[in-house]
Protein backbone atom coordinates (compact mmCIF):
# COMPACT_ATOMS: atom_id res chain seq x y z
CA UNK A 1 0.00 0.00 0.00
CA UNK A 2 2.48 2.19 1.00
CA UNK A 3 4.30 1.45 -2.53
CA UNK A 4 1.13 2.84 -4.02
CA UNK A 5 0.51 6.00 -2.38
CA UNK A 6 4.25 6.99 -2.97
CA UNK A 7 6.85 6.43 -5.60
CA UNK A 8 10.33 4.69 -4.37
CA UNK A 9 11.97 7.62 -5.25
CA UNK A 10 9.94 10.84 -3.44
CA UNK A 11 10.52 8.12 -0.36
CA UNK A 12 13.59 8.92 -0.26
CA UNK A 13 13.81 12.77 -0.94
CA UNK A 14 11.26 12.72 2.18
CA UNK A 15 13.77 10.80 4.41
CA UNK A 16 16.83 12.94 2.91
CA UNK A 17 14.81 16.53 4.10
CA UNK A 18 13.46 14.89 7.39
CA UNK A 19 17.14 13.59 8.50
CA UNK A 20 18.67 17.10 7.48
CA UNK A 21 15.86 18.73 9.57
CA UNK A 22 16.31 16.50 12.43
CA UNK A 23 20.32 16.63 12.48
CA UNK A 24 20.09 20.48 11.81
CA UNK A 25 16.66 21.88 12.72
CA UNK A 26 17.78 21.96 16.50
CA UNK A 27 21.47 23.75 15.56
CA UNK A 28 19.33 26.35 13.58
CA UNK A 29 16.30 27.22 15.83
CA UNK A 30 18.06 26.48 19.18
CA UNK A 31 14.76 28.37 20.80
CA UNK A 32 12.37 25.56 19.20
CA UNK A 33 14.91 22.78 20.78
CA UNK A 34 12.20 21.81 23.28
CA UNK A 35 9.50 21.65 20.54
CA UNK A 36 11.16 19.66 17.91
CA UNK A 37 11.76 16.43 20.62
CA UNK A 38 8.02 17.00 21.24
CA UNK A 39 7.71 16.49 17.28
CA UNK A 40 10.07 13.60 17.27
CA UNK A 41 8.10 12.00 20.52
CA UNK A 42 4.63 12.34 18.57
CA UNK A 43 6.09 10.72 15.36
CA UNK A 44 7.01 7.66 17.77
CA UNK A 45 3.33 7.97 19.39
CA UNK A 46 1.80 7.53 15.88
CA UNK A 47 3.98 5.28 14.25
CA UNK A 48 3.51 2.75 17.15
CA UNK A 49 -0.55 3.40 16.82
CA UNK A 50 -0.14 2.37 13.64
CA UNK A 51 1.35 -0.88 14.32
CA UNK A 52 -2.08 -1.92 15.44
CA UNK A 53 -4.49 0.69 14.33
CA UNK A 54 -3.54 0.70 11.15
CA UNK A 55 -1.93 -2.52 10.09
CA UNK A 56 -3.38 -4.93 11.94
CA UNK A 57 -7.01 -3.58 12.29
CA UNK A 58 -6.95 -3.28 16.38
CA UNK A 59 -7.61 0.23 17.41
CA UNK A 60 -6.02 0.83 20.81
CA UNK A 61 -6.83 3.15 23.56
CA UNK A 62 -4.44 1.57 25.47
CA UNK A 63 -0.85 2.59 24.23
CA UNK A 64 -0.59 5.27 26.86
CA UNK A 65 -0.15 2.77 29.20
CA UNK A 66 3.46 1.22 27.50
CA UNK A 67 4.93 5.28 27.25
CA UNK A 68 3.19 5.29 31.41
CA UNK A 69 5.86 2.26 32.36
CA UNK A 70 8.49 4.05 30.78
CA UNK A 71 8.16 7.02 32.44
CA UNK A 72 8.03 5.40 35.95
CA UNK A 73 10.97 2.48 35.38
CA UNK A 74 13.45 5.36 34.39
CA UNK A 75 12.37 7.63 37.20
CA UNK A 76 12.64 4.97 39.68
CA UNK A 77 15.69 3.57 38.55
CA UNK A 78 17.34 6.66 38.28
CA UNK A 79 15.98 7.21 41.88
CA UNK A 80 17.31 4.47 43.10
CA UNK A 81 19.92 2.61 41.19
CA UNK A 82 22.39 5.49 42.42
CA UNK A 83 24.15 6.07 39.52
CA UNK A 84 25.52 8.75 37.65
CA UNK A 85 23.00 10.44 35.11
CA UNK A 86 23.83 9.00 31.67
CA UNK A 87 24.07 5.69 33.24
CA UNK A 88 21.19 6.13 35.23
CA UNK A 89 19.57 7.03 32.58
CA UNK A 90 20.57 4.16 30.06
CA UNK A 91 19.48 1.59 32.63
CA UNK A 92 16.24 3.10 33.30
CA UNK A 93 15.51 3.22 29.45
CA UNK A 94 16.19 -0.56 29.02
CA UNK A 95 14.47 -1.45 32.11
CA UNK A 96 11.30 0.78 30.61
CA UNK A 97 11.47 -0.74 27.39
CA UNK A 98 11.57 -4.69 28.78
CA UNK A 99 8.67 -3.99 30.87
CA UNK A 100 6.69 -2.30 28.77
CA UNK A 101 7.22 -5.35 26.72
CA UNK A 102 6.57 -7.89 29.32
CA UNK A 103 3.21 -5.90 29.68
CA UNK A 104 2.38 -5.99 26.09
CA UNK A 105 2.67 -9.80 26.32
CA UNK A 106 0.56 -10.03 29.58
CA UNK A 107 -2.09 -8.04 28.44
CA UNK A 108 -1.86 -9.11 25.08
CA UNK A 109 -2.30 -12.84 25.90
CA UNK A 110 -5.60 -11.17 27.66
CA UNK A 111 -7.02 -8.86 25.28
CA UNK A 112 -5.78 -9.40 21.83
CA UNK A 113 -8.64 -11.92 21.42
CA UNK A 114 -11.29 -9.18 22.43
CA UNK A 115 -12.24 -7.52 18.98
CA UNK A 116 -13.54 -4.53 17.75
CA UNK A 117 -15.61 -1.77 20.03
CA UNK A 118 -14.44 -4.27 22.90
CA UNK A 119 -10.83 -4.20 22.44
CA UNK A 120 -10.97 -0.27 22.32
CA UNK A 121 -13.21 0.26 25.07
CA UNK A 122 -11.04 -2.20 27.32
CA UNK A 123 -7.97 -0.90 26.07
CA UNK A 124 -9.08 2.33 27.00
CA UNK A 125 -10.14 0.98 30.71
CA UNK A 126 -6.51 -0.30 30.84
CA UNK A 127 -5.00 3.48 30.09
CA UNK A 128 -7.35 4.89 33.12
CA UNK A 129 -6.62 1.97 35.52
CA UNK A 130 -3.21 2.49 35.50
CA UNK A 131 -3.58 5.90 35.63
CA UNK A 132 -5.01 6.08 38.80
CA UNK A 133 -2.75 2.86 40.23
CA UNK A 134 -0.09 5.04 39.84
CA UNK A 135 -1.97 8.08 41.45
CA UNK A 136 -2.53 5.73 44.19
CA UNK A 137 1.25 4.03 44.44
CA UNK A 138 3.38 6.02 47.25
CA UNK A 139 6.26 3.74 46.46
CA UNK A 140 5.64 6.25 42.67
CA UNK A 141 5.15 9.25 44.50
CA UNK A 142 1.43 8.80 44.55
CA UNK A 143 -0.65 11.66 42.77
CA UNK A 144 1.96 13.68 43.72
CA UNK A 145 4.20 12.35 41.40
CA UNK A 146 7.92 11.73 40.77
CA UNK A 147 10.32 14.19 40.09
CA UNK A 148 13.58 13.42 37.98
CA UNK A 149 16.86 14.27 38.36
CA UNK A 150 18.59 17.49 37.47
CA UNK A 151 20.71 17.10 33.89
CA UNK A 152 23.80 17.79 34.35
CA UNK A 153 25.01 19.70 31.44
CA UNK A 154 25.49 23.32 30.55
CA UNK A 155 22.75 25.45 29.84
CA UNK A 156 20.99 25.05 26.56
CA UNK A 157 22.50 21.48 26.24
CA UNK A 158 19.89 19.31 27.79
CA UNK A 159 17.39 20.13 25.18
CA UNK A 160 19.07 19.47 22.76
CA UNK A 161 20.37 16.38 23.96
CA UNK A 162 16.73 15.42 24.21
CA UNK A 163 15.93 16.60 21.04
CA UNK A 164 17.94 14.17 19.74
CA UNK A 165 18.24 11.11 21.17
CA UNK A 166 13.79 11.66 20.76
CA UNK A 167 15.00 11.68 16.75
CA UNK A 168 17.18 9.00 17.09
CA UNK A 169 14.32 6.77 18.49
CA UNK A 170 11.80 7.88 16.03
CA UNK A 171 14.13 6.93 13.52
CA UNK A 172 15.02 3.83 14.52
CA UNK A 173 11.30 3.12 14.71
CA UNK A 174 10.57 4.45 11.32
CA UNK A 175 12.78 2.26 9.74
CA UNK A 176 12.81 -0.86 11.62
CA UNK A 177 8.77 -1.02 11.33
CA UNK A 178 9.43 0.33 7.66
CA UNK A 179 11.31 -3.05 6.83
CA UNK A 180 8.68 -5.04 9.00
CA UNK A 181 6.17 -3.80 7.02
CA UNK A 182 7.87 -5.05 3.56
CA UNK A 183 8.17 -8.85 5.09
CA UNK A 184 5.34 -11.39 5.33
CA UNK A 185 4.71 -10.47 9.09
CA UNK A 186 3.30 -7.71 7.79
CA UNK A 187 1.23 -9.36 5.49
CA UNK A 188 0.17 -11.03 8.19
CA UNK A 189 -1.25 -8.09 10.14
CA UNK A 190 -3.26 -6.84 6.77
CA UNK A 191 -4.28 -10.50 7.17
CA UNK A 192 -5.43 -10.32 10.53
CA UNK A 193 -6.92 -6.40 9.99
CA UNK A 194 -8.70 -7.77 7.10
CA UNK A 195 -10.24 -11.32 7.91
CA UNK A 196 -9.44 -12.63 11.35
CA UNK A 197 -11.14 -15.66 10.87
CA UNK A 198 -9.98 -16.23 7.41
CA UNK A 199 -6.20 -15.68 8.45
CA UNK A 200 -6.88 -18.44 11.62
CA UNK A 201 -8.35 -20.88 8.73
CA UNK A 202 -5.56 -20.50 6.70
CA UNK A 203 -3.10 -21.57 9.41
CA UNK A 204 -1.47 -18.46 10.77
CA UNK A 205 -0.47 -18.19 14.36
CA UNK A 206 -2.73 -15.40 14.24
CA UNK A 207 -2.34 -14.87 18.39
CA UNK A 208 1.66 -14.92 18.76
CA UNK A 209 1.61 -12.44 15.76
CA UNK A 210 -0.69 -10.09 17.39
CA UNK A 211 1.35 -10.09 20.79
CA UNK A 212 4.77 -9.41 19.06
CA UNK A 213 3.04 -6.62 17.05
CA UNK A 214 1.61 -4.94 20.01
CA UNK A 215 5.24 -5.96 21.97
CA UNK A 216 7.43 -3.97 19.20
CA UNK A 217 4.88 -0.77 20.27
CA UNK A 218 5.19 -1.17 23.61
CA UNK A 219 9.23 -1.04 23.09
CA UNK A 220 9.40 2.51 21.55
CA UNK A 221 6.62 3.32 23.94
CA UNK A 222 8.32 2.43 26.68
CA UNK A 223 11.94 4.01 25.49
CA UNK A 224 10.00 7.04 24.44
CA UNK A 225 8.31 7.35 28.23
CA UNK A 226 11.58 7.59 29.50
CA UNK A 227 13.32 9.68 27.53
CA UNK A 228 10.18 12.28 27.85
CA UNK A 229 10.03 12.09 31.60
CA UNK A 230 13.80 13.10 31.45
CA UNK A 231 13.16 15.83 29.13
CA UNK A 232 9.89 17.55 31.03
CA UNK A 233 11.39 16.82 34.39
CA UNK A 234 8.56 15.67 36.43
CA UNK A 235 5.83 12.71 35.93
CA UNK A 236 2.09 13.43 36.75
CA UNK A 237 0.46 10.18 37.25
CA UNK A 238 -2.27 11.50 34.65
CA UNK A 239 -1.33 14.29 33.12
CA UNK A 240 2.10 12.97 32.28
CA UNK A 241 2.31 9.10 32.08
CA UNK A 242 -0.62 7.82 31.73
CA UNK A 243 -2.17 11.01 30.14
CA UNK A 244 -4.75 9.17 28.29
CA UNK A 245 -7.24 12.26 27.21
CA UNK A 246 -4.12 14.12 25.75
CA UNK A 247 -1.37 11.83 24.31
CA UNK A 248 -3.22 8.57 24.06
CA UNK A 249 -5.89 10.50 21.98
CA UNK A 250 -3.78 12.29 20.14
CA UNK A 251 -2.04 9.03 19.12
CA UNK A 252 -5.42 7.66 17.03
CA UNK A 253 -6.15 11.46 15.79
CA UNK A 254 -2.40 11.67 14.24
CA UNK A 255 -2.44 8.37 12.95
CA UNK A 256 -5.83 8.75 11.24
CA UNK A 257 -5.13 12.75 10.10
CA UNK A 258 -2.33 11.11 8.47
CA UNK A 259 -3.44 8.25 6.98
CA UNK A 260 -3.82 4.69 8.73
CA UNK A 261 -1.68 1.89 7.69
CA UNK A 262 0.19 3.88 4.96
CA UNK A 263 4.40 4.19 5.52
CA UNK A 264 4.45 8.04 5.67
CA UNK A 265 0.59 8.63 7.30
CA UNK A 266 1.68 8.63 10.99
CA UNK A 267 4.63 11.02 10.16
CA UNK A 268 3.19 13.33 8.17
CA UNK A 269 -0.06 13.25 10.55
CA UNK A 270 2.40 13.90 13.71
CA UNK A 271 3.86 17.08 11.81
CA UNK A 272 0.91 18.58 10.68
CA UNK A 273 -1.32 17.56 14.23
CA UNK A 274 2.12 18.87 16.05
CA UNK A 275 2.28 22.59 14.37
CA UNK A 276 -1.48 23.33 14.14
CA UNK A 277 -1.38 22.74 17.77
CA UNK A 278 1.56 24.34 19.06
CA UNK A 279 0.20 27.42 16.63
CA UNK A 280 -3.21 27.18 18.76
CA UNK A 281 -1.43 27.77 21.66
CA UNK A 282 0.73 30.70 20.80
CA UNK A 283 -2.61 32.68 19.22
CA UNK A 284 -5.43 31.47 20.50
CA UNK A 285 -5.02 31.61 24.31
CA UNK A 286 -7.99 30.98 25.90
CA UNK A 287 -9.52 28.95 23.17
CA UNK A 288 -6.97 26.31 22.06
CA UNK A 289 -8.92 23.32 23.24
CA UNK A 290 -11.97 24.36 21.56
CA UNK A 291 -9.78 24.63 18.57
CA UNK A 292 -7.94 21.69 18.58
CA UNK A 293 -11.52 19.88 19.65
CA UNK A 294 -12.70 21.64 15.92
CA UNK A 295 -9.54 20.61 14.15
CA UNK A 296 -10.49 16.42 15.66
CA UNK A 297 -14.44 16.78 14.41
CA UNK A 298 -12.22 18.24 10.71
CA UNK A 299 -10.36 15.32 10.66
CA UNK A 300 -12.90 12.92 11.24
CA UNK A 301 -15.35 14.16 9.00
CA UNK A 302 -12.88 15.46 5.86
CA UNK A 303 -9.84 12.95 6.30
CA UNK A 304 -11.80 9.90 7.38
CA UNK A 305 -8.85 7.70 4.81
CA UNK A 306 -6.39 10.27 6.35
CA UNK A 307 -3.99 12.71 3.75
CA UNK A 308 -2.30 9.40 2.21
CA UNK A 309 -5.30 7.29 1.86
CA UNK A 310 -7.05 10.23 0.42
CA UNK A 311 -3.95 11.02 -1.78
CA UNK A 312 -4.21 7.49 -2.85
CA UNK A 313 -7.63 7.61 -4.07
CA UNK A 314 -7.25 10.75 -5.95
CA UNK A 315 -4.24 9.37 -7.42
CA UNK A 316 -6.16 5.99 -8.49
CA UNK A 317 -9.20 7.56 -9.70
CA UNK A 318 -6.65 10.07 -11.54
CA UNK A 319 -5.27 7.21 -13.25
CA UNK A 320 -8.25 5.12 -14.20
CA UNK B 1 -7.61 -45.86 -1.38
CA UNK B 2 -7.14 -45.28 2.10
CA UNK B 3 -9.20 -43.09 3.84
CA UNK B 4 -8.30 -39.49 4.08
CA UNK B 5 -11.22 -37.97 6.24
CA UNK B 6 -13.56 -40.18 8.77
CA UNK B 7 -16.35 -38.06 10.13
CA UNK B 8 -18.30 -40.88 12.57
CA UNK B 9 -21.28 -40.72 14.50
CA UNK B 10 -20.73 -36.95 14.61
CA UNK B 11 -23.59 -35.05 16.44
CA UNK B 12 -23.88 -31.43 16.30
CA UNK B 13 -26.86 -29.40 18.42
CA UNK B 14 -27.36 -25.31 18.67
CA UNK B 15 -29.57 -25.23 21.54
CA UNK B 16 -32.31 -26.90 20.71
CA UNK B 17 -32.07 -27.91 16.73
CA UNK B 18 -30.15 -30.79 15.83
CA UNK B 19 -28.00 -29.49 12.95
CA UNK B 20 -26.67 -32.88 12.26
CA UNK B 21 -27.17 -36.03 13.74
CA UNK B 22 -25.48 -39.15 13.64
CA UNK B 23 -23.23 -38.28 10.84
CA UNK B 24 -20.87 -40.40 9.23
CA UNK B 25 -18.69 -39.45 6.25
CA UNK B 26 -15.62 -40.89 4.88
CA UNK B 27 -13.29 -39.23 2.13
CA UNK B 28 -10.88 -41.34 -0.12
CA UNK B 29 -7.96 -40.37 -0.35
CA UNK B 30 -7.42 -38.72 -3.85
CA UNK B 31 -10.79 -38.74 -4.64
CA UNK B 32 -13.45 -35.90 -5.35
CA UNK B 33 -16.71 -36.09 -2.88
CA UNK B 34 -19.56 -34.40 -3.55
CA UNK B 35 -22.13 -33.64 -0.54
CA UNK B 36 -25.68 -32.68 -1.44
CA UNK B 37 -28.45 -31.44 -0.03
CA UNK B 38 -31.87 -29.30 0.25
CA UNK B 39 -31.10 -26.05 2.23
CA UNK B 40 -30.71 -26.49 5.99
CA UNK B 41 -30.18 -29.90 5.39
CA UNK B 42 -26.70 -29.64 8.06
CA UNK B 43 -23.88 -29.54 4.89
CA UNK B 44 -22.19 -26.50 5.55
CA UNK B 45 -22.91 -27.15 9.71
CA UNK B 46 -20.86 -30.62 8.68
CA UNK B 47 -18.20 -28.75 7.33
CA UNK B 48 -17.51 -26.30 10.26
CA UNK B 49 -17.48 -28.91 12.88
CA UNK B 50 -14.35 -30.50 10.66
CA UNK B 51 -12.68 -27.71 10.31
CA UNK B 52 -12.69 -26.76 14.06
CA UNK B 53 -14.67 -23.76 13.79
CA UNK B 54 -17.10 -25.42 16.51
CA UNK B 55 -16.68 -28.64 18.98
CA UNK B 56 -19.07 -31.30 18.18
CA UNK B 57 -21.48 -32.76 20.70
CA UNK B 58 -21.24 -36.66 20.00
CA UNK B 59 -18.86 -38.67 17.25
CA UNK B 60 -15.05 -37.78 16.18
CA UNK B 61 -13.51 -36.92 13.26
CA UNK B 62 -10.12 -38.76 12.01
CA UNK B 63 -7.84 -36.95 9.82
CA UNK B 64 -5.31 -38.90 8.19
CA UNK B 65 -6.23 -41.03 11.16
CA UNK B 66 -5.54 -38.66 14.04
CA UNK B 67 -8.36 -37.18 15.53
CA UNK B 68 -8.96 -33.90 15.06
CA UNK B 69 -12.26 -32.99 16.66
CA UNK B 70 -11.14 -31.49 19.44
CA UNK B 71 -8.86 -28.95 17.18
CA UNK B 72 -8.95 -25.35 16.58
CA UNK B 73 -9.24 -23.85 12.72
CA UNK B 74 -5.63 -22.91 12.79
CA UNK B 75 -4.04 -26.41 13.48
CA UNK B 76 -6.30 -28.44 11.27
CA UNK B 77 -5.25 -25.97 8.71
CA UNK B 78 -1.54 -26.50 9.01
CA UNK B 79 -2.55 -30.07 9.00
CA UNK B 80 -3.35 -29.52 5.42
CA UNK B 81 -7.10 -29.89 5.50
CA UNK B 82 -8.62 -26.18 4.62
CA UNK B 83 -12.39 -25.16 3.33
CA UNK B 84 -14.17 -22.07 1.35
CA UNK B 85 -16.87 -20.22 2.52
CA UNK B 86 -20.26 -19.63 0.62
CA UNK B 87 -19.95 -16.43 0.96
CA UNK B 88 -16.04 -15.99 0.01
CA UNK B 89 -13.46 -14.74 2.28
CA UNK B 90 -10.25 -12.84 0.67
CA UNK B 91 -8.33 -10.37 2.54
CA UNK B 92 -10.01 -7.61 0.51
CA UNK B 93 -7.59 -4.53 1.59
CA UNK B 94 -5.12 -6.09 -0.06
CA UNK B 95 -3.80 -6.48 -3.57
CA UNK B 96 -4.55 -10.37 -5.14
CA UNK B 97 -0.51 -11.42 -4.75
CA UNK B 98 -0.01 -10.15 -1.77
CA UNK B 99 -3.43 -12.77 -0.65
CA UNK B 100 -1.46 -15.15 -2.66
CA UNK B 101 1.74 -14.26 -0.60
CA UNK B 102 0.40 -14.62 2.67
CA UNK B 103 -1.84 -18.08 1.97
CA UNK B 104 1.35 -20.16 1.17
CA UNK B 105 2.23 -22.83 3.40
CA UNK B 106 5.64 -20.90 4.61
CA UNK B 107 3.29 -18.47 6.61
CA UNK B 108 2.11 -21.26 8.83
CA UNK B 109 5.85 -20.96 10.32
CA UNK B 110 6.25 -19.54 13.95
CA UNK B 111 6.08 -15.62 14.69
CA UNK B 112 9.68 -14.94 13.83
CA UNK B 113 10.07 -16.97 10.76
CA UNK B 114 8.05 -14.80 9.01
CA UNK B 115 10.33 -11.54 9.77
CA UNK B 116 11.61 -11.95 6.02
CA UNK B 117 10.59 -10.72 2.88
CA UNK B 118 8.24 -12.88 0.61
CA UNK B 119 10.89 -15.52 -1.64
CA UNK B 120 10.72 -14.92 -5.34
CA UNK B 121 9.72 -18.87 -5.80
CA UNK B 122 6.32 -18.07 -3.75
CA UNK B 123 5.71 -14.70 -5.54
CA UNK B 124 6.32 -16.87 -8.95
CA UNK B 125 3.71 -19.54 -7.50
CA UNK B 126 1.31 -17.05 -6.42
CA UNK B 127 1.36 -15.75 -10.16
CA UNK B 128 1.18 -18.78 -11.63
CA UNK B 129 -2.13 -19.80 -9.60
CA UNK B 130 -3.89 -16.49 -10.40
CA UNK B 131 -3.11 -17.47 -13.67
CA UNK B 132 -4.26 -20.58 -12.95
CA UNK B 133 -7.95 -19.58 -12.18
CA UNK B 134 -7.83 -16.72 -15.02
CA UNK B 135 -6.99 -13.70 -12.48
CA UNK B 136 -3.47 -12.54 -13.96
CA UNK B 137 -4.14 -9.47 -15.11
CA UNK B 138 -5.71 -8.59 -11.90
CA UNK B 139 -2.65 -9.20 -9.56
CA UNK B 140 -1.88 -5.68 -8.55
CA UNK B 141 -5.75 -5.08 -7.97
CA UNK B 142 -7.32 -4.80 -4.48
CA UNK B 143 -9.09 -8.54 -3.93
CA UNK B 144 -12.24 -6.34 -2.59
CA UNK B 145 -12.48 -4.71 -6.10
CA UNK B 146 -13.07 -7.82 -7.78
CA UNK B 147 -16.70 -9.00 -8.97
CA UNK B 148 -17.95 -12.05 -6.10
CA UNK B 149 -17.32 -14.39 -8.91
CA UNK B 150 -13.42 -13.50 -8.88
CA UNK B 151 -13.17 -13.28 -5.57
CA UNK B 152 -14.31 -17.01 -5.26
CA UNK B 153 -11.35 -17.61 -7.68
CA UNK B 154 -9.39 -15.79 -6.06
CA UNK B 155 -10.13 -17.77 -2.96
CA UNK B 156 -10.22 -21.14 -4.25
CA UNK B 157 -6.42 -20.03 -5.45
CA UNK B 158 -5.55 -18.79 -2.08
CA UNK B 159 -6.83 -22.28 -0.74
CA UNK B 160 -4.14 -24.03 -3.50
CA UNK B 161 -1.72 -21.89 -2.68
CA UNK B 162 -1.82 -23.39 0.92
CA UNK B 163 -1.15 -26.68 -0.74
CA UNK B 164 -4.14 -28.75 1.38
CA UNK B 165 -4.07 -32.37 1.14
CA UNK B 166 -7.94 -32.44 1.33
CA UNK B 167 -9.67 -29.05 0.71
CA UNK B 168 -13.55 -28.39 1.72
CA UNK B 169 -15.19 -26.49 -1.14
CA UNK B 170 -18.64 -24.32 0.03
CA UNK B 171 -20.71 -24.51 -3.02
CA UNK B 172 -17.66 -23.33 -5.39
CA UNK B 173 -19.64 -22.45 -8.64
CA UNK B 174 -22.63 -20.23 -6.80
CA UNK B 175 -22.65 -16.56 -8.40
CA UNK B 176 -20.32 -17.57 -10.59
CA UNK B 177 -21.08 -16.44 -14.05
CA UNK B 178 -22.59 -20.04 -15.93
CA UNK B 179 -20.46 -19.17 -19.25
CA UNK B 180 -17.41 -19.83 -16.82
CA UNK B 181 -18.49 -22.76 -14.60
CA UNK B 182 -17.49 -25.68 -17.22
CA UNK B 183 -14.09 -23.58 -16.84
CA UNK B 184 -14.20 -23.86 -13.15
CA UNK B 185 -14.70 -27.71 -13.42
CA UNK B 186 -12.10 -28.07 -14.86
CA UNK B 187 -10.23 -26.55 -12.96
CA UNK B 188 -11.26 -28.17 -10.13
CA UNK B 189 -10.74 -31.34 -11.77
CA UNK B 190 -7.42 -30.00 -12.58
CA UNK B 191 -6.39 -29.36 -8.97
CA UNK B 192 -7.21 -32.96 -8.25
CA UNK B 193 -5.66 -34.93 -10.92
CA UNK B 194 -2.42 -32.32 -11.32
CA UNK B 195 -1.71 -31.22 -7.83
CA UNK B 196 -2.98 -34.16 -6.15
CA UNK B 197 -5.58 -32.07 -3.77
CA UNK B 198 -8.66 -34.51 -2.40
CA UNK B 199 -12.16 -32.54 -2.55
CA UNK B 200 -14.75 -32.77 -0.64
CA UNK B 201 -17.38 -30.37 -2.66
CA UNK B 202 -20.67 -28.96 -1.60
CA UNK B 203 -22.84 -27.99 -4.44
CA UNK B 204 -26.28 -26.73 -5.46
CA UNK B 205 -25.57 -27.21 -9.07
CA UNK B 206 -26.46 -31.01 -9.42
CA UNK B 207 -25.01 -30.86 -13.47
CA UNK B 208 -22.03 -30.11 -11.65
CA UNK B 209 -21.72 -32.55 -8.94
CA UNK B 210 -22.92 -35.13 -11.14
CA UNK B 211 -19.85 -34.22 -13.50
CA UNK B 212 -17.36 -33.72 -10.89
CA UNK B 213 -17.61 -36.14 -8.05
CA UNK B 214 -16.49 -39.45 -7.71
CA UNK B 215 -19.14 -40.50 -4.66
CA UNK B 216 -21.67 -38.48 -3.28
CA UNK B 217 -23.39 -38.44 -0.06
CA UNK B 218 -26.87 -36.60 0.23
CA UNK B 219 -28.01 -35.08 3.69
CA UNK B 220 -31.36 -34.60 4.59
CA UNK B 221 -33.03 -32.98 8.13
CA UNK B 222 -29.25 -33.20 9.40
CA UNK B 223 -28.82 -37.07 8.58
CA UNK B 224 -27.71 -38.72 6.05
CA UNK B 225 -29.55 -39.88 3.39
CA UNK B 226 -27.77 -41.72 1.20
CA UNK B 227 -24.63 -42.14 -0.09
CA UNK B 228 -23.46 -43.76 -3.55
CA UNK B 229 -22.06 -42.81 -7.26
CA UNK B 230 -23.25 -39.81 -8.77
CA UNK B 231 -26.19 -42.37 -10.85
CA UNK B 232 -27.15 -44.22 -7.59
CA UNK B 233 -27.73 -40.95 -5.82
CA UNK B 234 -29.87 -39.59 -8.34
CA UNK B 235 -31.77 -42.79 -8.69
CA UNK B 236 -32.52 -42.80 -5.32
CA UNK B 237 -36.06 -42.39 -4.46
CA UNK B 238 -35.25 -40.73 -1.00
CA UNK B 239 -33.09 -38.41 -2.68
CA UNK B 240 -35.45 -36.94 -5.16
CA UNK B 241 -38.33 -36.30 -2.53
CA UNK B 242 -35.92 -34.55 0.43
CA UNK B 243 -35.49 -32.08 -2.70
CA UNK B 244 -38.82 -32.11 -4.02
CA UNK B 245 -40.90 -32.93 -1.25
CA UNK B 246 -42.92 -36.28 -0.70
CA UNK B 247 -45.62 -36.91 -3.32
Amino acid sequence: MSRATFPRLSDWHIAAVLALFGLAGPFLLPTLATQIAFLWLMVVFALTWDMLGGRMGYNSFGNIVFFGIGCYAAAVIQRDAGLPYFEGLALGLVAGAVLSVLAAIVFGAAMLGIRGHYFAIGTLGLGIAAGEIAAGWDYVGAGSGMALPLYPGELGERELFFCYSLFALAACCFLLFRWIYSTRFGLALNAIRDDQDKADAMGLRTTPIKIVAWSLSAFFLGISGGLAANMIGFIDPRDVAFAGATYGVWMVLMTILGGKGTLWGPVLGAFIFHVTQELFWTWLLGWQRVALGLLIVLIVVFFPQGIMGWLAERRARTAS
Amino acid sequence: MSALLEVKNVTKRFGGVVANRDVSLTVRQGEIAGLIGPNGSGKTTLFGSITGAHAVDEGDIFFEGGSIAHLRPAPIARLGLLRTWQQTRIYGEMTCAENMAISAREAHGHVFSLLRPVPAATRRKGDDLLAFVGLHEKKDDKAGSLSFGQQKLLEFAMALMNEPKLLLLDEPTAGINPTLINGLIDRLRRANTELGVTLLVIEHNMRVIMNLAHRITCLAHGEVLAEGTPNEVRDDRRVLDAYLGVA
